[in-house]
């Protein structure tokens, strides 16, 4: 058992040709993860990697009907063309690599995706690994190991440090998700925590934030209204983050009065979740609760 | 990126929008001339263009009863730091008398994940203060993005701020044209604040629009120069912004770089907790290829308040070779290291990373607690 991907999932590649497209899908075949079909427009009938090149969706999707998840390496400008594009295929999870979509082309297709019933995983985000089954991300590999820990993080790399961490100290981890860091995602904490409560699997969840927005305060609340019971351990960055300057991340601002590294601590330390001050101790905080 | 008042009123107007007659000036302008170009009779209000909250209360604004006084209170905001910035323009207008002063804002709603219309019958405090002390006050309507605000939205907010007949109807016309003003420049945030009711109808006396960056490609006519006269930066964030960098500057002397921005704010916080203060936040991103690396390393080799440099890289998209060769690349063209570097590099191709640093005498860390305790101790 995992989370949202597994061995059953089979995925198509948006953007296959292009650079960064085409390095990961290399990377993701070596992992393991089955992938039955890329798009790029104009580039039908080339293969890479083995893998066979559609122009739309559409074509890709009637050829290997099997596929139920994207992942997207579209540039900035034509992100959100290619994210309807896979809601309309019907694909059941959608993970946006790109970073620098427009914050108004976000919001309305993670909102379309709800109304369809597709799970969105980003923008700007690292992707979704569930180890030794499939990894749908440009997260390295062999960093991850499986094992009892679930992980969702604001971070790409951060959650690489830390699942790094655990794998070193012999945990591994169920499914790790980054759920990307701009001010709008599509799947949040809260969403991606109902399925950790239900995977059998994941007996221990760490949740990375950051700086900005409310959604750790969510978490917390959810947390302590006992809708999700499973022990968590946190890590928050932007601890010396100066407010109403934008940490890089479009969602990492402290502004109109929330969004700081205090209140999240607060709120979460409040529902009984342990909070490490450095990545470095979450391993130390997991086996203790585990 | 903030737009200045006169910009996001000339948005407005646009759109249809009365809004307070008034000419902007720069400092080598002669003010009294373009005063009497515009036709302007006082009393005038003369305002500090400057990218701040609360400019009023800090001294931006002021009332002036004729063109002689706009000319003196001109010259004299030019040189008046509002919240340690300048002005570059002023705006001066026709100061309009008001009874009432309303609060209305369109902001994205970051968990509701949609467009959110905030209003108040208390406007001309800032919207923190509103919801301190008259919290009741606020309406909120939730926009669908799909369908926008319509008319009857607009009217039933307005409806519940107070408003009747023909005012009411001002304030939907105005609501709307905010709105409109939101989605077609990719607003984070429209804002008039105070928003004037004179008679029965309504003027924003002030605009605020921020546009999303991510969005700037759509509207090339807003990417004129501004960066320095934002006065929202200080220098060296000028010249990264220039250089495509992704930096904030920081008070301490240990310069960090790191590829992701929750892994370089944790940096900076591992400088923090093991003594040290950062002098500034630098994140490659994703995917960095060595040419942005070397730039990213030059610069802070440059900058005189950093002292040291600390490297912290966790590759995923990242690859530590591009990431090394970067580095041998910023080496070379400064011809040696300027200032102690200290390197921590895991993830993609990280062995091929760390053999192209070794040769070149470079010794990576893979460990960054130690790496943050080597650079603090240097």
């Amino acid at each position: 058992m995992a989370v949202l991907v597994g061995e059953d999932t089979r995925v198509i590649v948006q953007g296959i040709t292009g650079r960064e497209g085409s390095f990961h899908t290399k990377l993701m075949l070596e992992y393991g993860t089955k992938i039955v079909a890329g798009v790029t427009p104009g580039k039908g009938g080339q293969e890479v990697h083995g893998v066979p090149v559609y122009d739309t969706m559409e074509e890709a999707v009637a050829e290997h009907p099997e596929a139920n998840t994207s992942i997207i390496f579209v540039p900035a400008r034509f992100a959100s063309d290619a994210v309807y594009e896979a809601i309309d295929a019907g694909m059941k999870v959608v993970v946006v690599i790109t970073e620098h979509i427009p914050v108004h082309e976000t919001m309305k297709f993670v909102n379309y995706a709800k109304s369809k019933g597709t799970v969105i995983i980003g923008p700007n985000c690292p992707g979704i690994i569930t180890p030794g089954a499939a990894k749908v991300g440009i997260m390295p590999g062999h960093i991850f190991k499986p094992g009892p820990v679930g992980i969702v993080s604001r971070s790409g790399t951060l959650t690489y440090e830390i699942a790094y961490s655990l794998t070193r100290a012999g945990i591994g981890q169920s499914t790790a998700i980054g759920i990307g860091g701009d001010p709008i995602v599509g799947l949040t904490f809260t969403e991606a925590m109902e399925y950790f409560e239900k995977d059998p699997q994941t007996k221990v969840l760490v949740l990375i934030g950051e700086i900005g927005g409310d959604m750790e305060e969510r978490a917390a609340k959810m947390i302590e209204e006992g809708r999700f019971t499973k022990p968590v351990v946190a890590f928050i960055a932007g601890r010396t983050a100066p407010p109403g300057k934008r940490m890089g991340h479009a969602g990492a601002i402290i502004m109109m009065g929330t969004g700081s590294y205090q209140d999240k601590v607060k709120a979460l330390e409040k529902a009984g979740v342990r909070v490490a001050r450095i990545p470095q101790e979450i391993p130390k905080l997991v086996e203790e609760v585990l | 990126m903030k737009l200045f008042e006169f910009e996001a009123k000339d948005i407005l107007r646009k759109y249809g929008v009365e809004v307070p007659p008034g000419v902007v000036v720069g400092k080598t302008d002669d003010v009294e001339a373009r005063i009497k170009e515009a036709g302007l009779e006082p009393p005038l209000v003369v305002k500090s263009q400057v990218l701040v909250a609360g400019r009023g209360k800090a001294g931006g604004i002021k009332l002036v009863n004729s063109v002689e006084e706009a000319v003196e209170t001109a010259k004299r905001l030019f040189e008046t730091p509002i919240k340690g910035l300048k002005p570059s323009y002023i705006l001066i207008e026709k100061a309009i008398p008001h009874d009432v002063e309303l609060y209305a804002a369109i902001v994205i709603d970051r968990s509701e994940r949609k467009p959110v219309v905030l209003a108040s019958r208390y406007g001309g405090m800032d919207i923190e203060e509103i919801a301190r002390e008259k919290p009741e006050s606020i309406v909120r309507q939730y926009i669908d993005p799909f369908v926008g605000l319509k008319g009857y939205q607009a009217r039933l907010i307005g409806k519940k701020i107070g408003l009747t007949g023909k005012a009411l109807a001002s304030f939907a016309m105005f609501l709307q044209a905010l709105y409109r003003a939101f989605v077609e420049y990719d607003a984070e945030l429209a804002e008039s604040n105070p928003l004037a009711l004179v008679g029965d109808k309504v003027i924003p006396l002030d605009a605020r629009i921020i546009v999303d960056d991510n969005a700037l490609f759509k509207h090339p006519e807003l990417r004129t120069a501004r960066v320095e006269e934002s006065g929202e930066y200080t220098e060296w964030e000028v010249k990264a912004r220039k250089l495509g960098l992704a930096f904030v500057e920081l008070d301490g002397d240990i310069g960090v770089i790191g590829n992701g921005a929750g892994l370089t704010m944790t940096t900076m916080d591992l400088v923090y907790e093991f003594g040290g203060r950062p002098a500034n936040f630098l994140d490659i991103g994703g995917g960095a290829s060595a040419e942005l690396v070397k730039t990213a390393v030059g610069f802070l080799m440059e900058m005189p308040k950093v002292k040291k440099i600390f490297m912290n890289i966790f590759g995923g998209i990242t690859r530590c070779d591009e990431v090394a060769k970067g580095i041998v690349k910023a080496i070379e063209e400064l011809g040696g290291l300027k200032k102690p570097l200290v390197v921590r590099l895991s993830g993609t191709n990280e062995e091929e990373g760390r053999r192209i640093l070794r040769e070149h005498g470079l010794e990576a860390y893979t460990d960054p607690i130690e790496a943050v305790k080597r650079v603090i101790s240097l």
